[in-house]
């Protein structure tokens, strides 16, 4: 009898020391939940602040002038809000970076991923993280200094602010992501593929580009998505190099401001909270990751339809 | 069909196609040159203007209407405390997420929002975190354009980094030394505790590292908090002579960091101003590379060590 109820006790003890110990558990885990869904609540947050302070903007500006006037200058007396200029600026300096940095890029991942001998590829491949690592800020500080009087010289009329040399230096900067990415979606490609191709008597240039390049072209598809996000969003490149004049013009060689720029712009001045000048960099932060949000949504979407499963 | 090639037509088209296999291989090595040759200008060029403006002085001063007497020393010393805050808070809710996303998450509609949405948020411009600090931190919840508003911004900005880098590493332990842990009756969270997060230790600290040198190098969202740019003054020290010692005062401090302080003096059209940028930009860069080489350096140990 006695043996028995201590038997209890010890299974009772035990039992107790269960439940703290499952209780530890589920606290744990609660914690962990929370931290994986904190990332949900940042882009919930991003989404309403940006929402919450563009609705009061379109209460005073219709969605339409916003979107066909031609003219940005919020903070004059004869204010004009249409985005254009903006976008126009962030188009013309995305596109020439990414006319660098997507060829560049491709051919660099290229050569790393079925060309150079084993030590170019470690000697090349850290350097490159490097390149990508340098703050955006002294790129701006190259591009303006550097660049700018260097194509000055191959063309004098070419002002000291302008979206050429900003889009080029920017252009260089997204190299090392659509090389790294790209580089990785190409080594993933298994051996065999390569093997076979070499067996029908393919040279290397010929497996790259039709056996390799199309079966790693989801993961392609992936770096450069995110090659044009960076264009779209980089900030201190353009701001410092391109001049943060709202312009009206697709041509590189002026001086214009991005929508990044002009966000920079106006918190470098000194704007009272709630005014509408306080309201229209919401309003252009919202344009800006739309414009993001819907390329990352066809990334998503050639991934899913172009996954190749080995 | 077509007919069977002679020999030496077949050997023509052999060479025609070795010659294009060379051309690109030529192509893709100047590409490659070109990229390192543009780091090279890039870091020459800083270094010729910003090493002379380089001494004690300029690490001990203050930023100065006068180019040859200012300094970096508030700069660095907001970066420092900037840099404290992000680690404090992207650390362990990066790795508690990434440990969620890898170990506990049920495979459900939720567990793939939050998966994509990382990705999402790795593709969100560096400037929208800046507008979300300003309107949430710094308006709603009033800290003002404080050390603390900087600090959990680009917390938020590296969050992903840090997820992904702790997922990599917990993905690549064998499950062997799962089931192990589990059949000595062990729990989840004493197997992530005592074996996971050791063994991923390593890869973690190497993505910590890449975050943080990508913060101390973020402008944008600082500039869009409204952070000033001229601060001739140092923020409270969180050491003190009398109980209880540590005070956080510093944290709703007014402060500047490296790369504002180098966007101020670029955007100054004095030449002397420049070659202040250029020696400021030149520290910076130095530091990113530092942190980068070691991200580098750990992870090449961590695949040369480890062998499961």
């Amino acid at each position: 009898m006695a043996e028995e109820s201590q038997n209890k006790l010890v299974y009772a003890g035990k039992l107790g020391y269960s439940f703290r110990r499952h209780l530890h558990e589920r606290f744990i885990e609660t914690f962990l939940f929370l931290s994986a869904i904190l990332s949900v609540a940042i882009m919930l947050a991003i989404i309403a602040m940006l929402l919450k302070e563009s609705i009061v903007f379109f209460r005073q500006v219709s969605i339409w002038d916003f979107l066909t006037d031609t003219q940005w200058t919020p903070l004059f007396d004869d204010a004009h809000y249409g985005i254009l200029p903006l976008i126009s600026g962030t188009l013309v300096s995305s596109l020439i970076a990414l006319l660098v940095a997507l060829p560049m890029g491709t051919i660099i991942a290229i050569y790393l991923s079925e060309f150079a001998p084993f030590t170019v590829r470690e000697i090349a491949k850290p350097f490159l993280e490097l390149l990508g690592g340098v703050p955006t800020v002294v790129y701006g500080y190259f591009a303006l200094l550097f660049v700018t009087p260097l194509l000055q010289i191959i063309f004098p009329e070419l002002p000291g602010f302008n979206l050429l040399s900003a889009g080029l230096v920017m252009g260089i900067m997204i190299i090392p992501y659509v090389s790294s990415m790209t580089e990785d979606a190409m080594r993933a490609v298994p051996m065999n593929l390569r093997e076979g191709s070499y067996a029908m008597g393919a040279t290397r240039f010929q497996t790259a580009i039709r056996v390799v390049m199309p079966a790693a072209f989801s993961g392609i598809a992936a770096a450069y998505i995110l090659g044009i996000s960076r264009a779209v969003g980089e900030t201190m490149v353009v701001a410092i190099a391109a001049g943060m004049q709202p312009n009206l013009t697709w041509n590189p060689m002026e001086p214009a401001a991005t929508i990044t720029a002009y966000i920079v712009q106006v918190s470098l001045g000194d704007l009272p909270h709630g005014s509408i000048g306080y309201q229209t960099i919401f309003a252009a932060g919202l344009t800006l990751l739309l414009i993001t949000l819907v390329f990352n949504i066809i990334g998503h979407l050639l991934r899913k339809r172009y996954r190749e499963i080995y | 069909m077509r007919s069977v090639k002679s020999l030496e037509e077949i050997r023509r088209i052999i060479i025609l196609h070795k010659r294009w296999d060379l051309i690109f291989m030529i192509t893709g090595i100047v590409a490659l040159m070109i990229a390192i040759m543009t780091f090279m200008a890039l870091f020459a060029h800083m270094l010729i203007d910003g090493l002379p403006r380089l001494s004690w002085e300029f690490f001990t001063s203050f930023p100065s209407r006068r180019p040859e007497s200012a300094g970096i020393l508030s700069a660095w010393v907001g970066t420092t405390l900037v840099m404290l805050v992000t680690a404090v808070a992207a650390v362990p809710l990066g790795i508690g997420s990434g440990v969620y996303l890898e170990e506990y998450a049920p495979r459900n509609l939720l567990t793939e929002i939050i998966e994509i949405n990382v990705t999402n948020l790795a593709g969100v411009p560096s400037i929208i975190y800046g507008l979300l600090a300003l309107g949430l931190f710094v308006y709603q919840l009033g800290f003002g354009q404080s050390v603390l508003a900087a600090g959990l911004a680009l917390a938020l900005l590296i969050l992903p980094v840090v997820i992904v880098a702790t997922r990599e590493a917990i993905r690549s332990i064998p499950i062997t030394i799962r089931e192990a842990a589990y059949a000595l009756g062990a729990t989840k969270w004493q197997t992530v505790s005592d074996h996971l997060l050791p063994y991923s230790s390593a890869g973690i600290l190497t993505g910590i590292i890449i975050g943080l040198a990508r913060a101390i190098g973020e402008t944008a969202p600082i500039i869009t908090i409204g952070a000033l740019t001229f601060i001739a003054f140092l923020p409270p020290s969180p050491v003190k002579d009398e109980f209880p010692f540590i005070s956080f005062e510093w944290l709703t401090a007014p402060f500047t960091v490296m790369p504002i302080q180098m966007f101020n003096w670029v955007s100054r059209p004095e030449e002397a101003f420049q070659l202040n940028a250029a020696a400021a930009g030149l520290v910076l860069v130095v530091m990113t590379l530092a942190m980068n080489g070691l991200a580098i350096y750990l992870r090449y140990r961590m695949r040369k060590n480890i062998k499961w």
